[in-house]
Parts: structure tokens; C-alpha cells; sequence
């Protein structure tokens, strides 16, 4: 996994509460049988309509968002499926942090296995980058995963939290099946005394 | 509960690490397992136990001419579970089998959902098997590949919360308007960060089929996990199945199940109640499965909305679903209805629903499909006639799949059409873009598609017993 340090990003709002799996990628894209390629489809249904022109309104689709790295959001972001297509497709079109007031559980693991930063603020705050987003074309934020704050250059500067263990994780992007294996001992030790539940034997 | 069960697997900890916990079902679908099983490839590495992890095919699969999947890239997926098994040696419920079916189906008809258990699966309504007092929860791809190579997980203790349901459960309210009208009541994010237990006299007195209706759709009130402590209604659905233990051995898993429960005064995170004594028919109007209301209720007016992030989502899902605030929930017309899936496909929902069929007819506006949640559902229905009753009062008779739940399949929803569901989400374009889908329980969507509009069930006009 590629490891999440520091970035400075153009940042793109998608202004919208509980912001389903099912609209980051409809399930018609989650036939594939690799994990590239989901970017192109990411909020296809609201990025392109039947005929499969760009919806100019949405915000995606506007010129000055075009390479955004920062996505912003509203509250519960990736609720519904555990589908892992959707942070696929979010890293897969460009972005490395998504900043939201609160995240649904299997979404927000899902992130940190593939080297996204799913960033959890106040509703306040995340108003405040909306409103910084909405006032300047070509508005950045600097996310400094080190010292687990992010800024801009007008003078904002925003500490967040983020369990210690994840941090870590991203920091070195850590392969965390090869840290359980580590543990192989252990899981022997835990089989051999539950063999017999495990074999349905009591 | 939930605690016992946690300890009893925790395999590693360390302070400001999560756990390392010890799984000891996993279930596969087409869907999220193949960059899994590619993953094992890329590293060398095994499935770590085969007779721990159980496959079926089920989002894919056609419900008409299902051996025919004339979507190239469905047939690939399908396909290369197949394979995956093969290669990796585990355990394939196919096409070929009478047990292949939705996967939280076909996974507790045959008995391989026990209390105690953790239980895992590369989809969110794994939750499901909560309703036997087992922690079972949905996990992502990575997390697949992870409980494939090491049958372990590291996993963050979750927060507990105890959702008691107050009072008895009127006539003609299922478990389907318990769990909608929770989440109603409390939105979809409510749990985020628990595991649910239920309590209370009205879940006590629900079938098994019932508890996993409700269990099903912890994920929509934001928890990973929802339990139900075990007892007789448990062990009376799990003796004699195939994967049971059997015998003398029953007996003593019995003993170590009833230990489980909670002990009295058990203390939770945080406690919430719904009245169960006021709960009417619930219907969904908008485009999050909390957007609901009563049948005897009318579409809300998002000015009336307490918050401005309310108001705003309440207006673009009326923009969405096309409704006006005011409209009364029982004038709706609808074009389809859907009987099925991992949250109403059972048996039971097919009998409830067969029940208000029988001798009417669906409306001349309405298709209505019914798709048993497996083989063996459909088998059962057909030797009690419940297909003969779908079939004459209209409604097509369907093969086993998670179907129009999120018409992966061709079974999927026109740009504009309404649907009745008896599934577990409404969001935008779930059933088909442009699709707008209303969540009820199969007697509500039965009657639905006789009316060609919403009605109320607790009045209905039973024309014939079903005869079992």
C-alpha cells in the first residue's frame, strides 16, 4: 500500500448528507474482477446523465475542480455497502483525503487499507472548508498526516484526530496481513484449544 | 453478550492496538471476493482454513433463465468464484445446488449461523446472522483477502447499545415495520461505532425468520452488528440442520449457548427504546431507508425539517422519488413490486405475502416479481403452493438471488418506475437509475401490487386461507 505522509491538494465539494456506496459507484461498475480502473465511474450517476453526457452542475464536472486531491462532504459519507469499490474509485480518480463530519464504519476501514485518509471534523468546520472551497477557485488544503493537522494558506489551521494504530499505518503503509501473520503462533494456539467447536464437536 | 463473545475470540491485544480476533465463519459471494482471492495469488498464500469459509453466487445470478448470464462481465465474476473455490479449495453452494441462494439466506438455512460465533462476509447485511447471538458483520475486500490468509481480524472494540423495544407488537405489524420504524425514528447513523443488541418482550416473541428481518438492517441505522440473545426459538430453527452439531453434541452446545446471554444488569454504551404498541405500517419516502413514515401518514414537508442538512436532503429525495410534501402515503401509485431478498426472502415473508395475494389480482399497471431468497425457499414454497397463488393472482414466480435488492442481475428498474420493496435500501438508483424505490414489508408490498398503490394491511380483505 502506498503510504500517506503530506500532500497539498486542490479541494472538490460534494454537498450532500449521507453520501451512499451506491451513488460513489452503482453496482452495474462492480463487476469487474480487478481493483483499478473504478475512477472513471465514480459518482457516474450523478457525474453523467442516461444519454452519458457530463451533468455541468455537478460539481465534479465543473473546470476548477479538475485534479482535486481533498474531497469534502457532509455527514454519514459512505453509508450502505461494504463494497470496497468505493474507495477504490475515490483513489482510482484522484483523491487521497476525504473530510467529512462522520463516516460510516465499514467505509472508514476500508479507506486506510488502501491508503486513504478519511478525515473526521465538525460539522462547523467542515462548513468553514465549504465555504473556503466555494469562495476561491483553486482553493488547497495541506494535510499533514505527521502532525495530524491540516491548513490552507489564508490562515487556517485545523488539528483532527485519528486513532494512533491508523496513523501509523498510513504512515508506513504497512501490509497489516503480514502483521497478523505475525501473530501465527497465537491463531495455532487459539485452534488447537477450539478445535472442537470449530469442527461443530462440543 | 456481545462482550462474552468478543473475549472468547480475542486471540492478541495490545493497549492502543486494535484486537486480533479469531473468525470462525466466513461466507463469499461473486461480488467482493475476487481481488481477494487475486491478492493470495500475488502473495503466495493460502486459504488458511477451507472448512471455515463457505461460497455461493448470488447478486449476479439471473432469476429467469439463470444458467444463461448474458452479461459477459457478470458471467466472469460468476465464473471466476467458481475457480477461486476450486484453486483455493472451498466449499461452492453453485447454480447446480438446491442450497445456493442469497448468501445470509442460505448460510442459516443450513445451520452453519451459530450463537456465539464470529461471523463474517464481504457484505454489509451480514448482520443478518446477529439474529442467532452471533457478532457477524460486514467487511471490505481487503478484510476478505485478510480472514482468507489468517481466519483473523483486527478489529477495534465497538462501543454497545441496547435497542429495547417497549410493548407489544400490535396485529398486522412485522418485523419489517420494527426495524423501519427504528431507524425512522432515530436515522441511519444512529449506531455508527456500535453493536446493536435488541431487547424487549416483542422481539422475544419474533420467529427466527423474524429476528433476522430486523437484524438485517442494523447496517441501515449506521451499526455494523445487531444480536438477539439466544433462546428456545433459536435452538428449535438450528436442531437437525446439516452443519448443527448433532446429537449428545447439540445438547452441550445448547448449555454453552444459553451462557451467552446478557447477565441481568448487563450495562451498554448507550441505551434507546421504540414503542412498539403505537407502531404502524411503515413505509419509506425518500432516498435513505430513515426517510420513512406511516401508511396512515403523508409524504413530510422538508421546510417543517428541524435541521438545514435535513431539509436539504428531504428536498433533493422528494426531487428525486417525485412527490409533493402533503401527499398522502396510501394515494402513491406504483409500478413494481419486489418480493425478496437477504432481508425478506424467507419462507415466511413468501407465505405472509401469498397470504394477501391469494384470490386477488395485481393491478393491470403493476409487474410483480417474487424471487425466493434460495433454492431451498423455493422448493418449500412450491410444496406448500404458494407459487400457484403468486402465479394466479399475476405476480412472476422467480429463481433464487439477491435480485432487484440491488439489480446487479437484469432485473432492474426503468428510469421513473416505482417500485414497492421488500428490501433493506432506497437510495438513488440502487434498483435501476433513475429507479425510485419505497421499502415496506412483504404483506405491505403484496397488497401494494393488488391496489396499484400503497395500502394499509392491518384492513385488508383476505380473500383465502393459505393452505400449508
Amino acid at each position: 500500500m502506498q503510504p500517506f505522509t503530506k500532500l497539498t491538494g486542490l479541494v472538490a465539494p460534494v454537498d450532500r448528507v449521507n453520501v451512499d456506496t451506491d451513488a460513489i459507484i452503482p453496482k452495474q461498475f462492480l463487476k469487474r474482477i480487478e481493483r483499478s480502473g473504478f475512477g472513471q465511474f465514480l459518482f457516474f450517476e450523478w457525474r453523467f446523465d442516461e444519454q452519458g453526457n457530463e451533468i455541468s452542475s455537478f460539481s465534479l464536472n465543473l473546470p476548477r475542480y479538475q485534479g482535486a486531491e481533498v474531497l469534502i462532504s457532509r455527514a454519514n459519507f459512505g453509508c450502505g455497502s461494504s463494497r470496497e469499490h468505493a474507495p477504490w474509485a475515490i483513489l482510482d480518480y484522484g483523491f487521497r483525503v476525504v473530510i467529512a463530519p462522520s463516516f460510516a464504519d465499514i467505509f472508514y476501514n476500508n479507506c486506510f487499507k488502501n491508503g486513504i485518509l478519511p478525515i473526521k471534523l465538525s460539522e462547523e468546520q467542515v462548513e468553514e472548508l465549504f465555504q473556503r472551497t466555494n469562495a476561491r477557485e483553486g482553493y488547497k488544503l495541506t494535510v499533514d498526516l505527521e502532525n495530524k493537522r491540516i491548513a490552507d494558506d489564508a490562515g487556517l489551521s485545523i488539528p483532527f484526530e485519528l486513532d494512533e494504530h491508523r496513523r501509523q499505518f498510513l504512515l508506513q503503509g504497512l501490509d497489516d496481513i503480514g502483521l497478523t501473520l505475525q501473530h501465527a503462533d497465537e491463531i495455532a494456539a487459539y485452534e488447537a484449544k477450539n478445535e472442537a467447536r470449530l469442527a461443530n464437536t462440543f | 453478550m456481545f462482550e462474552k463473545i468478543w473475549n472468547n475470540h480475542v486471540i492478541f491485544s495490545e493497549e492502543g492496538k486494535p484486537s486480533i480476533l479469531y473468525i470462525d465463519l466466513h461466507l463469499v459471494h461473486e461480488v467482493t471476493s475476487p481481488q481477494a482471492f487475486e491478492g493470495l495469488r500475488m502473495n503466495g498464500r493460502k486459504v488458511r482454513r477451507p472448512d471455515l469459509t463457505f461460497a455461493t453466487m448470488d447478486h449476479n445470478v439471473p432469476t429467469k433463465d439463470r444458467f444463461n448470464i448474458s452479461d459477459p462481465i457478470s458471467k466472469q465474476q460468476v465464473d471466476t468464484l467458481t475457480e477461486n473455490c476450486r484453486e483455493f479449495g472451498v466449499k461452492l453452494y453453485d447454480l447446480n445446488t438446491i442450497d445456493q441462494g442469497v448468501v445470509h439466506v442460505m448460510g442459516p438455512e443450513l445451520g452453519l449461523t451459530h450463537p456465539g460465533k464470529t461471523i463474517v462476509c464481504g457484505d454489509s447485511h451480514t448482520s443478518t446472522h446477529g439474529a442467532f447471538g452471533a457478532l457477524a458483520f460486514g467487511i471490505g475486500t481487503s478484510e476478505v483477502e485478510h480472514v482468507l490468509a489468517t481466519q483473523c481480524l483486527q478489529q477495534a472494540k465497538p462501543k454497545t447499545m441496547e435497542v429495547r423495544f417497549v410493548g407489544k407488537r400490535p396485529a398486522g405489524i412485522t418485523a419489517k415495520d420494527l426495524i423501519l420504524g427504528l431507524i425512522a425514528k432515530y436515522g441511519t447513523d444512529f449506531a455508527t461505532g456500535y453493536v446493536i443488541e435488541y431487547t424487549g418482550e416483542a422481539i422475544r416473541g419474533l420467529t427466527m425468520e423474524e429476528r433476522m428481518t430486523v437484524c438485517n438492517m442494523s447496517i441501515e441505522g449506521g451499526a455494523r452488528a445487531g444480536l438477539i440473545a439466544p433462546d428456545e426459538t433459536t435452538f428449535n430453527y438450528l436442531r437437525g440442520r446439516e452443519y448443527a452439531p448433532q446429537g449428545a453434541d447439540f445438547d452441550r452446545a445448547v448449555e454453552q449457548w444459553k451462557a451467552l446471554r446478557s447477565d441481568e444488569g448487563a450495562e451498554y454504551d448507550r441505551v434507546v427504546e421504540l414503542d412498539v404498541d403505537s407502531l404502524i405500517p411503515q413505509v419509506t419516502w425518500g432516498t435513505s431507508p430513515g426517510m420513512g413514515t406511516d401508511i396512515t401518514s403523508a409524504v413530510p414537508d422538508p421546510a417543517k425539517m428541524a435541521t438545514d442538512n435535513e431539509r436539504k436532503a428531504a428536498e433533493k429525495a422528494l426531487e428525486y422519488m417525485d412527490l409533493k410534501p402533503g401527499t398522502p402515503m396510501s394515494d402513491i401509485p406504483i409500478d413494481y413490486v419486489f418480493i425478496g431478498s437477504c432481508t425478506n426472502g424467507r419462507i415466511e415473508d413468501l407465505r405472509a405475502a401469498a397470504k394477501v395475494a391469494s384470490g386477488h389480482r395485481v393491478s393491470p399497471n403493476v409487474t410483480a416479481i417474487v424471487v425466493p431468497g434460495s433454492g431451498r425457499v423455493k422448493i418449500q414454497a412450491e410444496k406448500e403452493g404458494l407459487d400457484k397463488i403468486f402465479t394466479a393472482a399475476g405476480f412472476e414466480w422467480r429463481e433464487a438471488g439477491c435480485s432487484m435488492c440491488l439489480a446487479m442481475n437484469p432485473d432492474v428498474l426503468q428510469p421513473g418506475q416505482r417500485c414497492a420493496s421488500t428490501s433493506n435500501r432506497n437510495f438513488e438508483g440502487r434498483q435501476g437509475r433513475g429507479g425510485r424505490t419505497h421499502l415496506v414489508s412483504p404483506e405491505m408490498a403484496a397488497a401494494a401490487a393488488i391496489k396499484g398503490k400503497f395500502t394499509d394491511v392491518r384492513n385488508w380483505e383476505f380473500k383465502s386461507e393459505v393452505t400449508a
